[in-house]
């Protein structure tokens, strides 16, 4: 048993921190969708892993990255959901009844009796759902799921896949988060100190950086179990997204109540991590729902 | 990563359950009672006889040189088999990794073998009544005469100290000397002239903590571990492996967890605990997972620092919800003596000891996240 990453994922994981920090600064982040960054993300290898061998676990890390970077492009749909089989801008309305970027999307998957679907953009009907993460919109499909070309996957599988990507993009969501409310803390002063000295702002941030770190090791359990087929994959991924889900909506109300009112506002970056962590922590079953299907599977 | 045991875990992990499926004793009194103390003892010679006293320790000491992972493995084993509390816990997790990482190869000669066998029983004498979470304001003193230190000074919430043979304690060395700097880490015999230990009743009533004041008690310079005068970092890595993974592994709360599940489908209700309960045994596993993470890492070659505090913020108040939600689902039954009960007085201590859980977040906020002192 070794339970770390290997030297090569997180060296490919150092890789991806790189190229995002320049391809995906905080004002790319709140701007939205790039045709432009997503063939770069083809490019690097990002969409396809899955299809070119990589397995869960060494995603795991690179989905951590995207969340640091509140990349605004449907990774977890093209890469985990259709496996990166698929070409074009890929997304996805699977364990889901919403579509996020489907307006940029060539193709999107589609579930309907239990299997899944490739249709082009074209062929459905799209209507826009009001929503709080602006760099992240998402539709719903009223129209044109007839239609489609089956694809050789397990639905359920990609669920769970969806579901674990999900888990660990809000890992990463979570620790920028608590960064920002870091620096901020150390810079800001009150009372001619940093309010980083006083405990009420410490203790907070210690406590919301302790169930981040906690929830790593559960995720990348989750896609070992994943990787593996093993028969724990649903109380394993549902562990995964309840506690990062937990773990990152609490690093969000802390880093806004050490930012105060420039927290509050669309002038910090704050906002756009935020925002993803309230809409990913709601995607694919929120905390209480996972935390539901692991208590009956341990309470049998 | 491979969360698969290998051939040889699975192997060691059969041998650990099958020694305690064939040599487990009966329920023993409270470890904190003089009948239950001897039959404590008692169980650690058994254990120490077939060399599981100390497994991951060199074989020299007696120990059978396990590797972390099966160190982990046979804790999971050990208190899945519903085994006693050990005896010798403040010697054996956190004197003996401090003396195998900076004591001479003449002091672990002499103090880890006797620690194995339980011959030698060991409290800490860190806290005195002035000095508790703000330790380096400690003032009892080692003053150097010739070959000896004279010790005096005043310790105190030395655990299972009314029972213990020696002490380690950390004393200011150098009489000029401030905070952290100038302190040592003494090794102390508690039948030398000039002890007193004195003890406290704790709140299940038994005397589970004690005082020991010093009056010129004279011990040999050699029981100095590390460096004189650098007291306060050989501390702080005892303090590393208290918080860490050491002292608590998960076993013993993955033990609590599965409990607290046949709890509730014994019990049945209220419903409305499902919620808890599951999110209690998820702490346990998410600690478990988090260990053998770490553990993972001090293999690869890394290093554990600050991340301790975090642990031990973990454990302790993970060890409380899941005591606080047996209880709950108990009903009335909640205060009446068992089990349930004394693992939740036992657990209230957790924030309290190896440093208050105030100051493990100071901590994570200071040296993880860099916050300003």
């Amino acid at each position: 048993m070794r339970f770390q990453p290997t030297a090569d994922q997180q060296l490919f994981a150092r890789t991806v921190r790189e190229l995002l920090e320049k391809e995906c600064p905080p004002e790319a982040a709140r701007a939205g969708f790039s045709g432009e960054r997503w063939a770069k993300l083809r490019e690097m290898g990002m969409i396809d892993m899955l299809a070119s061998g990589m397995t869960e676990i060494d995603l795991v890390p690179i989905l951590e990255e995207a969340g640091r970077a509140a990349l605004p492009e449907p990774l977890i749909e093209a890469a985990l959901i259709a496996g990166g089989a698929l070409d074009g801008v890929v997304t996805a309305a699977v364990g889901s009844r919403f579509v996020a970027h489907a307006d940029v999307a060539d193709v999107i998957v589609i579930e309907r009796d239990g299997a899944l679907y490739s249709v082009r953009r074209e062929a459905v009907t799209l209507q826009p759902v009001e929503t709080i993460d602006a760099a992240r919109p998402v539709f719903l499909i009223t129209g044109g799921l007839e239609s489609g070309t089956v694809l050789e996957a397990d639905r359920d599988l990609a669920d769970n896949r969806a579901t674990l990507g999900a888990a660990a993009e809000l890992l990463g969501l979570a620790s920028r988060s608590i960064e920002m409310a870091a620096d901020y803390a150390k810079e800001r002063h009150q009372f001619g100190k940093p309010i980083g000295s006083f405990q009420a702002v410490k203790h907070k941030l210690a406590d919301a950086l302790l169930h981040v770190e906690f929830a790593r090791p559960v995720v990348y359990r989750a896609a070992w179990s994943l990787s593996q087929r093993d028969e724990t994959i649903e109380r394993d991924v549902s562990m995964a997204k309840a506690m990062a889900g937990d773990a990152a909506a609490g690093a969000a109300k802390a880093a806004l109540q050490t930012l105060g009112a420039i927290g509050y506002t669309q002038e910090h970056d704050l906002h756009v991590w935020m925002k993803r962590i309230w809409a990913l922590n709601a995607a694919w079953g929120n905390p209480d729902q996972h935390r539901a299907r692991v208590a009956s599977a341990v309470i049998a | 990563m491979d969360l698969a045991f290998t051939t040889q875990e699975q192997a060691f992990r059969a041998q650990c359950a099958s020694w305690f499926g064939q040599n487990l004793p009966g329920p023993l009194a409270s470890m904190d009672t003089p009948e239950g103390f001897e039959q404590h003892r008692a169980w650690e010679k058994r254990l120490h006889d077939a060399g599981w006293s100390a497994v991951n320790w060199p074989r020299a000491f007696g120990g059978r040189e396990a590797t972390l992972i099966e160190w982990l493995i046979f804790e999971e084993e050990y208190y899945r088999a519903g085994a006693p509390r050990r005896l010798n816990q403040n010697g054996l997790f956190l004197l003996a990794p401090t003396l195998l990482e900076f004591g001479t190869e003449e002091q672990k000669q002499r103090f880890l073998p006797p620690i194995a066998s339980c011959d030698e029983i060991w409290c800490q004498g860190w806290s005195e009544p002035n000095a508790g979470s703000d330790l380096a304001s400690l003032t009892s003193r080692a003053t150097r005469d010739g070959s000896e230190w004279i010790l005096n000074g005043q310790k105190t919430w030395a655990s299972r100290g009314v029972y213990a043979d020696w002490m380690f304690g950390l004393f200011r060395s150098d009489a000029s000397s401030e905070r952290h700097r100038g302190l040592s880490y003494i090794l102390v015999p508690l039948d030398a002239p000039g002890v007193t230990v004195r003890p406290i009743a704790q709140i299940d009533s038994e005397p589970g903590f004690a005082e020991v004041f010093l009056d010129d008690v004279r011990v040999p310079v050699a029981n100095t571990l590390g460096p004189e005068g650098d007291g306060w970092k050989i501390a702080m890595s005892t303090a590393g492996f208290e918080r860490g993974v050491v002292l608590r592994s998960p076993g013993r709360f993955m033990a609590t967890a599965d409990r607290l599940l046949e709890l509730f489908k014994e019990r049945g209700s209220p419903a409305a605990l499902q919620d808890d309960v599951a999110r209690a045994w998820m702490s346990a596993d998410a600690y478990r997972l988090a260990t053998f993470w770490a553990v993972s890492k001090l293999m690869d070659g890394g290093t554990i620092g600050a991340e301790a505090s975090l642990n031990k913020l973990w454990w302790s108040e993970m060890d409380l919800y899941m005591h606080e939600t047996a209880l709950r689902l108990l009903g009335d039954d909640a205060t009446l003596d068992g089990p349930w009960l004394d693992g939740f007085v036992f657990s209230l201590a957790g924030p309290i000891y190896a440093g208050t859980n105030e100051i493990q977040r100071n901590i994570v906020a200071e040296r993880v996240l860099g916050l300003p002192r």
